[in-house]
């Protein structure tokens, strides 16, 4: 099992959560975050002086895959997600040791 | 049947004196959400605090003591309460519909205070994010109970100042308070301003200025609507007469003149903007609004309609040169009261001459001279005695945390939070 982790731009979630539900994910779970990459931050204006806001707001979309997904879920966010500008974002993909369905008591494989 | 009309006419100017009032102190509330917009998060709670504790203590001061040195009535209104139909009759048998206005002194007194309550409110956003509340308040006593009665007195009370010279014989006219009201309040703020000194981090130490962003422009704008609403009432009430046909066209041409002045004060300060930043900044648009209505608050109802847009384009323009001036020379004003209601005050009362024969351009320096330098001066004094005594700003520390907790308790947005 793997924890597919993909930091997307904000307006691109619905695509991504399409792609996902194609190659048949079960669930996501979606995250309001801030951050900076080479993207950096951007300038904002307020009376006249700028400031700089240094994290800029992102969207993470997390996934619990078996092994043979891993490879489609990854392709499915990347190509959904991608504009080719800078910010696009990134996918991580860690191993998962144990899952564990909390209503049922399911563990592994059963319980994504 | 004569009398019958008269009565009819008192009841109707009493009645337009009420509404106006009512107008004028629900622009307390446009104020207050001006500034809570204006300020960061953390300093919502307090600034909400003075702003509705400075509306009461006005209310209390101005019934205690202003009215009576502004107006000579006696302290806490003795004698407001009677009532005698023959005199009224009298009045307005002499009056009526050839003069000046007859009504119910009760709602005079009502008319006045919420204006006293107006200045104070201008103080209140200069100084905001770093005062303390409590001095804030003592200092909201004097300014109410005895700073604004006194230049009251030598403007609308027609009094002597300090019985060297009479502003009214010099040409001096200021219809609704651009300078007794709008600037008194600004030299109140500024004088509090110089002494409190800047937020912390809002000028870096190349001199340039840093942005201290507002919380909630939602409510600054909201708050900007309800001013500029009120102002009718502020504006169209100073006619003080509306019950026969010149004075409610009067009345008439104020609102109009009133709304026009704002409107283009609005798209001054928002094309202003556009060209010095390249954005259309919301809040330099709201003080233009606010500006276009302070210029026209001296003399709303000579104008044409096309001159009273032309003063509150002109007003827009300035305003926002003047908020950027005012941080050039690092006074902190987060919500640009001084360059809004001072800088803009005087500028109103400059226009007057314009379209009014019967003021002057000396008449009108002197008396904002006059205003300024006594507003000024004393308030620098009550500010610097509670600055040695109580002390006017709060730690480094509280600052950093918002003055919410520090002054108030409490959070405006509290979250995670149990009983236990």
């Amino acid at each position: 099992m793997q924890l597919v982790t993909a930091i997307i731009k904000p307006f691109k979630l619905d695509d991504v959560r399409d792609a996902l539900a194609e190659v048949g994910v079960n669930g996501i779970t979606v995250t309001e975050v801030k951050g900076y990459g080479r993207q950096k931050g951007h300038t904002e204006l307020y009376r006249g002086a700028e400031y700089i806001v240094d994290f800029l707001p992102k969207i993470k979309v997390e996934t619990a895959v078996s092994d043979d997904l891993v490879e489609r879920v990854v392709e499915a966010v990347v190509q959904s997600a991608q504009t080719g500008k800078i910010g696009d974002g990134k996918v991580f993909v860690h191993k998962l040791e144990e899952v564990v369905r909390i209503r049922t008591g399911e563990t592994g494989v059963e319980a994504i | 049947m004569e009398n019958q009309i008269f009565e009819l006419q008192y009841a109707i100017d009493t009645f337009y004196f009420l509404v106006c009032g009512a107008l004028v102190m629900w622009m307390a509330a446009g104020f207050s959400l001006l500034e809570s917009g204006l300020v960061r998060s953390k300093n919502t709670v307090e600034i909400l605090t003075k702003n509705i504790s400075l509306y009461a203590v006005a209310c209390i001061m101005y019934m205690a003591t202003g009215y009576a040195l502004m107006y000579d009535g006696g302290f806490f209104l003795q004698g407001i309460e009677a009532f005698d139909l023959n005199s009224v009759l009298a009045d307005s048998a002499e009056n009526g519909f050839d003069g000046g206005s007859v009504y119910s002194p009760a709602s005079d007194f009502f008319f006045q205070v919420v204006f006293v309550a107006t200045a104070m409110s201008i103080v209140s956003g200069a100084v905001a994010e770093r005062m303390r509340l409590w001095a804030f308040l003592v200092f909201a006593m004097v300014l109410t109970g005895f700073i604004y009665p006194m230049e009251g007195s030598w403007t609308w009370g027609g009094k002597e100042v300090f019985g060297m010279f009479n502003l009214g014989d010099l040409g001096f006219s200021d219809f609704a308070g651009s300078g007794i009201v709008h600037l008194a309040g600004a030299s109140a703020a500024l004088a509090g301003v110089l002494l409190l000194g800047a937020r912390k981090g809002k000028y870096g130490k190349d001199g340039s200025t840093i942005a201290i962003p507002g919380a909630n422009l939602p409510l600054a704008t909201l708050g900007t609507f309800i001013l500029w609403m009120g102002w009718f009432g502020f504006n169209g009430g100073s006619v003080l007469k509306l019950a026969d046909a010149a004075n409610a066209h009067s009345v008439a041409m104020v609102f109009l003149n009133t709304n026009a002045a704002a409107a283009a004060g609005l798209v001054g300060a928002l094309l202003t903007a556009r060209a010095l930043f390249g954005k259309a900044d919301l809040t330099m648009a709201l003080n233009g609004a606010l500006a276009g209505l302070v210029a026209i608050t001296a003399e709303p109802s000579t104008p044409t309609a096309l001159q009273a847009s032309l003063f509150g384009l002109i007003a827009g323009v300035i305003v926002v040169f003047s908020i950027i001036g005012l941080d050039r020379l690092k006074i902190d004003d987060p919500v640009g009261a001084i360059s809004v209601h001072g800088v803009i005050g005087l500028f109103g009362l400059l226009l007057v001459p314009v379209t009014n024969a019967g003021s002057s351009f000396s008449g009108q320096l002197i008396g904002a001279a006059t205003i300024f330098g006594w507003v000024f001066l004393t308030s620098l004094v009550v500010w610097s005695v509670l600055k040695m005594t109580m002390g006017i700003r709060v730690s480094e520390e509280e600052e950093y945390e918002g003055l919410d907790i520090g002054e108030c308790g409490m959070e405006a947005y509290p979250e995670f939070t149990s009983s236990t």
